[in-house]
């Protein structure tokens, strides 16, 4: 039997699946923000921290890097509910991902810290500034510009991985195309439209990354 | 008044600093002179913390800087250094590597940190550079940007490390005026140094170190014009 290609129904699914595309790059948006905050001392004491925090910040970075992020999400959603926690699906694929990329990124990170120069930190020291001020104000926002397409390239990642919500319920962009498709039986039209849209997405934060990239005479030497 | 007594350091089994006794009065000039790895560099950043020492005290206006409840913070405050790398902070315009520590540790607020840094910079023949960025200056700009950078928080003590030895030859003149208008300012200063003619010129008192001791010290007409050891002669006479 042959299969009749209706792309007229996606259309009117359009607006469900806009929401779902808004719910996705939320998603994406705010495990990134807190992924970065999280990878920064991840970083810092995976890269010359010592004894327990040395271990911990890189057996997060490990389990982060080296463990599929579906498992991850199950772990948050299913897996909590051994002990009784029960979490709703987005926030259950929130935490995971927060989790992943900041494992992700602290691992960036930590090759952003070896391309500052040690003499940055001591003239910041040497200025007054304490630690967390003189990582805050002078070597982070040199990691930032050092590792700048690797943190693009987390987002994306980040804006993928959104869509294993859809295995646990999630209504993000891919969650919309399985309820649809299961009720209508069009597949292909709506898991190839997710994906252009997908696409569109990952594409248009590529080019905001590059757009707001900082300036070349700002780069150190 | 800096009192340096008895400090020593090693790294491993390296012992670099083996016993050093050293006073500075305020308003005085030291230069420090000395072959590579006689551990003049070492000391100097002892003074503010940036080493740690292994034995000994150091104390800066009654305050010793390795004792456990001292805030080194608050300490950094009274002596600023500069390095012989220059480590202007890239990402930041030449006026905001002046102020960021004024604003951030000072608490100072942001127009008064720039007039501030305009005097600043204004003292060491920068502010017509004050809204660039670091890598479109010179070497020896860059370091006179150091000196503003450290100068702008109102420190008693400027330590010196090799200002000029990383610096192109025809640069070092630039960066040396700035050394000695600060001194003619009255400013208390410790010079670690290779440029003997300098130290010749503005120190009070030259300490000649050698192998992590002091191995003499004096007026510098005593140091350069009569060594009492030959280890001093040899080296006055290599250095030129």
């Amino acid at each position: 039997m042959s299969y009749n290609f209706q792309f007229g129904i996606v259309l009117d699914a359009l607006p469900d699946l806009m929401r779902g595309a808004a719910l996705s790059l939320s998603i994406a948006i705010v495990t990134m923000a807190v992924g970065i905050v999280l990878a920064m001392p991840l970083a810092v004491g995976s890269w010359n921290g010592k004894g327990l925090v040395a271990c911990l910040s890189r057996s997060w970075i490990e389990l982060a890097r080296n463990t599929p992020c579906l498992a991850q999400i199950y772990f948050f959603f299913y897996g909590l509910g051994a002990f009784g926690i029960f979490l709703s699906p987005w926030l259950a694929v929130g935490i995971a991902l927060c989790f992943n990329n900041a494992g992700y990124l602290a691992e960036i990170f930590r090759g952003g810290l070896n391309g500052v120069n040690a003499n940055q930190m001591k003239g910041a020291r040497s200025l007054g500034l304490g630690p967390v001020g003189a990582y805050r104000y002078i070597v982070f926002p040199q990691v930032f510009r050092n590792t700048f397409s690797s943190i693009g390239n987390q987002f994306i990642w980040a804006l993928l991985n959104t869509s294993l919500g859809a295995l646990i319920g999630l209504y993000d962009l891919s969650g919309v195309a399985m309820d649809y498709q299961s009720r209508t039986f069009k597949t292909f039209e709506f898991f190839l439209a997710i994906a252009v849209i997908y696409f569109i997405l990952a594409k248009l934060v590529l080019f905001l990354a590059n757009r707001f990239k900082p300036g070349g005479a700002r780069h150190a030497a | 008044m800096i009192e340096i007594k008895q400090v020593r350091k090693s790294y491993g089994s390296l012992e670099v600093l083996k016993g050093i006794d050293l006073t500075i009065d305020k308003g005085e000039v030291v230069a420090m002179i000395g072959p590579s790895g006689s551990g003049k560099s070492t000391l100097l950043q002892c003074i503010n913390g940036l080493e740690t020492i292994s034995s000994g005290e150091i104390i800066v206006d009654g305050i010793s800087v390795f004792d456990k409840a001292t805030n080194l913070n608050h300490l950094r405050r009274k002596l600023g250094i500069v390095f012989q790398s220059y480590n202007a902070f890239p990402h930041m315009t030449v006026r905001r590597n002046v102020t960021l520590a004024l604003t951030k540790v000072l608490g100072v607020s942001r127009d008064q940190a720039n007039a501030i840094a305009e005097t600043q910079l204004q003292r060491v023949g920068l502010l017509a550079k004050a809204d660039v960025y670091p890598t479109a200056l010179s070497g020896g700009q860059q370091q006179r940007l150091g000196i503003a950078r450290a100068l702008a928080m109102g420190p008693s003590y400027m330590l010196f490390d090799e200002v000029t030895s990383a610096l192109d030859p025809e640069l070092v003149a630039e960066v040396l005026a700035t050394l000695r208008q600060l001194s003619a300012e009255g400013m208390t200063m410790i010079l670690v140094t290779h440029e003997m003619q300098f130290a010749r010129e503005v120190a009070d008192r030259v300490v000649f170190f050698h192998e992590g001791v002091i191995a003499e010290s004096g007026p510098p007409q005593q140091i350069f014009g009569n060594p009492k050891s030959e280890r001093l002669r040899a080296f006055v006479s290599r250095a030129g």
